[in-house]
């Protein structure tokens, strides 16, 4: 399909309300006035969540895009909430305030649901990731935005052998939104942690992949 | 290269470009990674250098002290409690006429303590003659190291690169780190005025009695008022080296068309412009005047740029308390008292210890100056913190 001048073509970066509509759109040139993406990863100190957001940097910086990776510190230390967002666009990103309204939510602990009110702000046609053992009607949260689940701390275990879950969540990040190619993730996994641990992660990065490629397969065959 | 960096790696490969003799640190809290990631570079051999991790805030300012009188080019970077402990040395260094670089990831001052941003610690050694210069971005956070060098060391005064703490030093933005040969070109050796050598003893800024201290000051005084033209000559340069705007004294946005102006400086100039994207959207002009140069005060240049405005409000992240703002006070300084135009100057303090500001603040502010002209308010305050009997 060409895409006009007049096509909104961020809405095809956005994911859809329901599962039937996971389109991956990464190979698509955005246009000039395409609106800026804004992610917000919600985790505890100690599960990477501040290196996710700058690995998703990294990696649509190298799909071509411009991107902006920050953290909202807070006492740093383990087990601790914490924030970490992500901008991505077409054009220079300027604005360094928080990130209220995000499209996308990814939420590390499914625990922190409990005391965090992480979903606060998320846009309506926004969509949550949730590293849970549990399905997305199961975790019943009080949205409208697409829910998905992946259990990324059980990967995460099997995989690289320590409960960070970050880079399972990357990859399921990627096929879901498809806003991020996974080469360019896996590039950008290599980039930070040349050698073994890298690769662990990049082997984990690709599981996640395969689960939600195969959970979008089912839901096509259905 | 562009490179998808952090803002401290950013600054520490565009020192490292620099090529510093010198580099004094102290190395733990608070600390940036500026440090870090050049004593990486250093120790992989990258970079021939002494490095040298000193005990405190003070020995590193001491050491880069002693090594530039001797004739290094030297470079330390702290923030916050560490430039404070520094003070002392600071105005030594200005003193001494020692053209060292400096980055300061601003960051509030305790107590109580607080990591986050704002600009209170450079604004505490705003009269110590250091050249003090802001960053938009980690662009020119990095781009205004090779100009610092290059100031210092036409004018012989020290320069603090003044950088956003977290806000941009812990951001991962798009970077192009330019090639060595392109920053030697731009950059040449540094060739110190005076040294100080065992082998021809000599002394510097030593003592001054009464009829001779006031004459240093006056002369720093004049050589920090003529260092304008060194900063605008620099970043002209700059720009024509590398082909992208950095640095200079001023910058303004969208101000032809506007008649209210917003003055700031630091990394909140990118949100304002944002916001100034979506007035103008919905049809309203605001314009904005971003201050590089804090010190010298480009009082000329600010002025010129604002004479026909006739509502500007100034948006800072540091106090002087028990006064006030202090970029909105310099900014109604460089209006002539004479002058006869019925012109509103609002000042606001918003941002402290790390407070976001975001656009819907700015748009709130906006709105709430074309109504009235608020001589000194804090904007985003949460009164229901704040008891009576405290005031």
């Amino acid at each position: 399909m060409a895409l006009t001048a007049n096509d909104d073509v961020s809405k095809g970066l956005r994911p859809g309300p329901n599962k039937n509509e996971l389109s991956i759109t990464a190979n698509v040139t955005r246009k000039e006035n395409a609106i800026m993406i804004e992610i917000r990863i919600h985790g505890r100190g100690g599960q990477g969540n501040v290196r996710a957001a700058e690995l998703l940097a990294i990696a649509a910086f190298k799909d071509g895009k411009f991107a902006q990776a920050f953290p909202a510190f807070g006492a740093e230390r383990m087990g601790a909430p914490v924030q970490a967002f992500v901008r991505i666009d077409d054009k220079k990103i300027r604005l360094r305030e928080q990130i209220g309204k995000p499209d996308y939510l990814i939420i590390q602990d499914e625990m922190l649901m409990e005391t965090v009110p992480v979903l606060d702000g998320l846009k309506s046609d926004g969509a949550i990731l949730v590293n849970s053992n549990r399905t997305p009607e199961e975790l019943r949260l009080n949205t409208k935005a697409r829910v998905d689940t992946i259990p990324a701390t059980e990967i995460a275990m099997e995989i690289i052998g320590r409960p960070i879950p970050n880079a399972i969540m990357i990859g399921a990040f990627c096929a879901i939104s498809g806003l991020v190619s996974l080469e360019a993730a896996q590039a950008a996994i290599m980039e930070i942690f040349p050698g073994r641990i890298g690769e662990n992660n990049v082997a984990a990065l690709e599981r996640a992949n395969e689960i939600i490629q195969k959970r979008k397969n089912h839901v096509e065959t259905d | 290269m562009l490179k998808q960096i952090e803002g401290s790696q950013a600054v520490a490969d565009a020192v490292a470009l620099c090529r510093p003799h010198v580099i004094s640190a102290y190395p733990i809290t608070p600390q940036t990674h500026i440090v870090e990631d050049l004593a990486s570079i250093v120790a992989e051999g990258k970079l021939d250098t002494e490095f040298v991790n000193v005990e405190s805030e003070f020995a590193a300012a001491s050491l880069v002290l002693g090594a530039s009188a001797a004739g290094a080019r030297t470079y330390t970077a702290t923030t916050s409690q560490g430039l404070l402990l520094m003070t002392e040395v600071l105005y030594c260094i200005a003193g001494m006429r020692l053209p060292i670089v400096l980055t300061c990831a601003n960051r509030a001052i305790s107590a109580p303590l607080s990591i986050w941003n704002d600009h209170q610690d450079s604004m505490s050694i705003r009269d110590s003659g250091w050249i003090q210069i802001h960053a938009e971005d980690n662009q020119e956070a990095a781009d205004l190291h090779f100009q610092a060098y290059k100031i210092a060391e036409k004018t012989f005064l020290p320069v603090m690169v003044c950088m956003d703490g977290f806000i941009l030093t812990h951001a991962f933005e798009p970077v192009d780190i330019p090639d060595q040969d392109k920053v030697d070109a731009f950059l040449p050796p540094f060739r110190p005025r005076h040294t100080v050598d065992p082998m021809y003893p000599r002394g510097l800024g030593l003592f001054a009695d009464p009829r001779f201290y006031m004459e240093t000051r006056y002369i720093v005084h004049r050589a920090m008022e003529k260092s304008e033209a060194t900063i605008k000559e620099v970043s002209e340069e700059f720009n024509k080296a590398f082909g992208r705007q950095s640095g200079g004294l001023i910058k303004p946005y969208k101000l032809d068309k506007a008649d209210l102006v917003i003055v700031a400086m630091g990394s909140v100039v990118g949100t304002i412009k944002d916001t100034i994207d979506r007035l103008e959207e919905k049809g309203k002009h605001v314009g904005l005047l971003q201050v590089c140069s804090f010190r010298p005060f480009p009082r000329k240049l600010v002025y010129q740029m604002l004479k026909d405005k006739t509502n500007i409000v100034v948006l800072e992240k540091a106090i002087s308390l028990g006064r006030g703002g202090i970029l909105g006070s310099d900014v109604r300084w460089s209006f002539p008292r004479t002058e006869q135009i019925d012109r509103k100057i609002s000042n606001f303090i918003a941002g402290l210890g790390g407070r976001d500001i975001r656009m819907d603040d700015i748009e709130a502010m906006v709105e709430r100056v074309e109504k009235e002209h608020v001589e000194f308010d804090f904007l985003g305050l949460n009164r229901d913190l704040i008891l009576e009997r405290d005031l």
